[in-house]
């Protein structure tokens, strides 16, 4: 009794820290409508801003406290930093620009963090005066936890009575609402946003200068918790604050309690969870069912075309491609082979985003997915390359089938949560399933037979099976499919009324798309000859994004040149440097703010104005 | 005589690539209420957004009160004056009435009425009542009442009203034409989009008419009351 009293306790702590971090989430969103994915970064540097201030002056209460605070507020000036110099440019951009963006901080931030703290973990110094535990019903719970614990609904009181007793508060709810008639009634929207982003940001700072006493502060920290923050905000109802908290009770409990009952799985309740809220309650807990939030007109400004001379540009580069063996090394020819696997995987997302307007921010579930199935049938079942092969689209398209059960029924940004989501439901099953897939080891020794081992054989069969795919995925997108699916992207609610079941098609596309970055993933686990979790994880998704953001999302093309380029761009430049997540999170960055068509729309734009 | 309170000349904008005015131009003299007609579509609605800097848009002059208002975005075209209520009621619904009036609220200014909630309720009595209640649970009239009043907390002494008297029930266009009349005789100066001849003859001075985006006709309302060419030609349907 008093054991699980105890651990309802601990849960309780865990949700305080939750919410200081997610309150701030919601806030942002709810008053810029941009998911800052940058948020956990601010958590992860309020904790190291935190641990430096406070082996420096928290030798007494004043200066722990002190240094929580300032930690809190240097957050919050560099949030509204990133407000002035990034957001404002995105708050008309489509979401997938503002996901991107934000990302590309999450990156560049790790790598100013490692340099500026070295890569070790940090542990901390205690709160002084809170040091000690007490007794709950003779169970020891620690002093520190209990403070947290009263924190979580101080900080709630505190932001209610800020957004509905100060004039601040009001405006922020106006320009929430109604963005431009606030402005028409004399108030600068600009600096009220700088605000917001502030407070948001300087609540995750103080989430992580608080947690400098309980645990180590690490790199990984960021990515952590907002994911963890996506889920609460999701919950919760975007936007919306007593929901955020309600939901960090809610998940707080489920860790503390789900590491009772099923410890191999603690990572994937959360998300289960969150699934399930979703479906019963499409906006949250709390959430209101208002419109979905008006991003931008779609980028879609060029109709795709077919092209008139698609089909020859596509045999000759088809032969050039497969008549490379015949000049290139074994080293070009190993790049290649991964070029044109990671080209069928963008292309894949491509027709989610291109033709079905889906941004998916879990796309590496399936092409993971599709590795891991090759690679589990191959170890456990001494599967021969043709059946691993054949075997990775098939669990892929599998998976794909069940996710997109859930994720096509919401839109937007909840559709990208949700993919999300899935991609790390599956993530945490690679990786805690140990006895299967070998956790964070991975699964080593997935090579291709004799008969293919050689770079040549296995970039022709790599390019034969993509090609083949490539092929089918462009017919899709030009057959009655991918018109109905383009149709349900620019307006779903026409589409239905000339009699086209949208969610169907969308789901049929998740599928398609599903087994399709299955079957470049099963490639991938043998062209490299391991599978590991990172195949999984959201920077493997994001680089699918990247790539198809890279070629252009209007263009049938454009994955491909986004994936030759990014691909060389990550395995000749990156590969120099130490500091590759700097380099690219500055490249993304630049992506999204000055190249939002990509480099074939960029191309095809100067070729139209010539 | 003095300048006028506003003029406008050459006034061009657009929507995206679409180009919707073209050439407008009128003037608002202090104290006076111009009423800006022409025909759905006519562009009425845009040129009121357009001085208020809401839309995309160019003019040779755009002068008020002294200053040049065509670099100036909407926030600060509001602060030096110039209030703008829109068409569609856009109250903030999940405020209360009491708050929406403070999110217009700014200091007063000299040479302007100065207004309070407790003045705005004595001119919109039915407010009063709902004061702490919440934009979702108006009525039409009572939330054009509000989009009204909360841009009168920016003391302006230039009022933009947009179609004040649209999708409103005879009584409260009544209503609304006695608020438009007290506000000039508090020393406001209006310029109306309007295309009910009968709210306008009661409430201006003068008209402007403008038909697909171009001025055509300008003059006392008593004289484009008395001209039926003019009515025939660009305000009869």
């Amino acid at each position: 009794m008093s054991f699980l009293l105890v651990q309802a306790l601990s849960g309780l702590a865990t949700a305080a820290t939750l919410f200081l971090v997610s309150s701030g989430l919601t806030i942002v969103f709810g008053v810029t409508r941009i998911v800052n994915f940058a948020h956990g970064s601010f958590y992860m540097v309020g904790a190291y801003a935190g641990w430096s201030l406070i082996e420096r002056f928290g030798g007494t209460p004043a200066g722990f406290w002190g240094s929580v605070a300032a930690a809190a507020l240097a957050m919050g000036v560099l949030g509204a930093a990133m407000e002035i110099g990034l957001l404002r440019r995105l708050y008309r951009s489509p979401e997938l620009f503002q996901l991107l963006g934000t990302f590309g901080v999450v990156l560049v931030v790790q790598d100013l963090t490692a340099w500026a703290w070295g890569p070790e973990d940090l542990l901390g110094r205690r709160a002084p005066g809170l040091k000690g535990s007490i007794d709950i019903l003779d169970q020891p719970f620690p002093l520190y936890d209990l403070v947290l614990i009263g924190l979580g609904p101080l900080v709630l009181g505190l932001l209610w009575l800020l957004f509905n007793r100060t004039r601040w508060g009001t405006l922020v709810r106006a320009a929430t609402q109604d963005r431009e008639m606030t402005s028409a009634l004399g108030v600068d929207p600009a600096r009220l946003f700088t605000g917001v982003l502030f407070l948001g940001c300087a609540l995750a700072g103080l989430g992580g200068a608080l947690q400098v006493p309980r645990e180590s502060v690490t790199l990984q920290m960021d990515m952590a918790i907002v994911v963890e923050a996506f889920v609460v905000v999701v919950v919760g109802g975007m936007g919306s604050l007593t929901g955020a908290f309600l939901a960090s009770l809610l998940i707080g409990q489920l860790q503390a309690f789900g590491i009772l009952v099923f410890p191999q799985i603690t990572l994937v309740i959360v998300f289960l969870f969150m699934a399930v809220v979703l479906v019963l309650r499409p906006h949250g807990l709390l959430g209101r069912a208002e419109e979905v939030p008006p991003t931008a007109p779609a980028t879609v400004t060029v109709p795709l075309s077919a092209g008139r001379h698609a089909g020859p540009w596509a045999l000759a580069l088809l032969a050039l491609l497969a008549a490379a063996p015949l000049v290139a090394g074994d080293y070009a020819l190993i790049l290649l082979t991964e070029v044109v696997i990671l080209a069928l995987f963008a292309a894949s997302l491509h027709l989610l985003i291109g033709l079905g307007g889906l941004v998916s921010f879990g796309h590496a579930a399936w092409f993971g997915l599709g590795a891991y199935g090759s690679a589990l049938l191959v170890k456990h079942l001494g599967a021969p390359m043709p059946l691993a092969l054949a075997g990775a689209p098939v669990l892929a398209g599998l998976g794909a089938l069940v996710a997109g059960w859930f994720c096509v029924r919401r839109s937007g940004l909840y559709f990208a949560m949700l993919t999300l989501a899935f991609a790390q439901i599956v993530w945490s099953i690679a990786f805690q399933w140990y006895a299967v897939t070998g956790g964070d080891n991975g699964i080593l020794g997935v090579w291709p037979p004799a008969w293919a081992a050689g770079k040549a054989t296995y970039y022709w069969l790599t390019l034969g099976l993509c090609g083949g795919a490539l092929w089918l995925l462009r017919r899709a997108a030009f057959a009655p499919f991918g018109y109905a699916l383009r149709a349900g992207r620019d307006s779903g609610l026409r589409a239905e009324s000339v009699g086209i079941d949208v969610r169907r098609f969308q789901w049929m596309a998740f599928v398609l798309a599903g087994t399709a970055a299955g079957l470049a993933g099963g490639l991938y686990a043998f062209a490299k000859g391991s599978v590991f979790p990172t195949l999984l994880a959201v920077p493997q998704s994001v680089d699918a994004l990247v790539m198809v953001l890279m070629g252009g999302i209007q263009t049938v093309a454009g994955p491909l040149a986004g994936a030759l380029v990014f691909h060389l761009l990550e395995s000749e430049v990156m590969s120099l440097t130490d500091w590759w997540r700097l380099v690219l999170g500055l490249i993304i960055v630049a992506l999204v703010l000055v190249f939002p068509k990509g480099i074939v729309g960029f191309l095809s734009g100067i070729r139209r104005r010539a | 005589m003095s300048e006028p309170l506003l003029t406008v000349d050459g006034l061009q904008a657009w929507y995206g690539r679409a180009h919707i005015l073209d050439g407008i131009a009128l003037t608002v003299g202090r104290g006076e209420v111009v009423a800006l007609m022409g025909r759905n579509g006519a562009g009425k609605t845009t040129t009121l957004k357009a001085i208020m800097g809401l839309v995309e848009r160019r003019a040779a002059t755009l002068r008020f009160d002294g200053r040049d208002l065509s670099a100036l975005p909407a926030h600060r075209i509001a602060r030096l004056g110039v209030g703008y209520v829109p068409e569609d009621r856009r109250i903030f619904a999940d405020l209360t009435v009491e708050e929406n009036l403070e999110v217009g609220r700014q200091p007063p200014r000299p040479g302007a009425p100065a207004w309070t909630p407790e003045k705005l309720f004595a001119l919109f009595p039915n407010l009063a009542e709902m004061r702490g209640r919440r934009g979702t649970r108006m009525s039409g009239g009572e939330q054009q009442m509000l989009t009204l009043a909360r841009t009168l907390m920016g003391n302006p002494s230039l009022l933009l009203l947009d179609e004040p008297s649209e999708g409103l029930a005879p009584l409260i266009v009544k209503q609304m034409a006695e608020a438009v009349r007290r506000l000039k005789a508090e020393g406001l100066s209006v310029l109306l989009s309007e295309q009910s001849l009968s709210f306008a003859s009661w409430v201006a001075d003068r008209a402007c008419v403008i038909e697909t985006g171009r001025p055509r006709w300008t003059g006392p309302m008593t004289e484009l009351m008395a001209d039926d060419g003019v009515r025939a030609a660009y305000l009869a349907v």
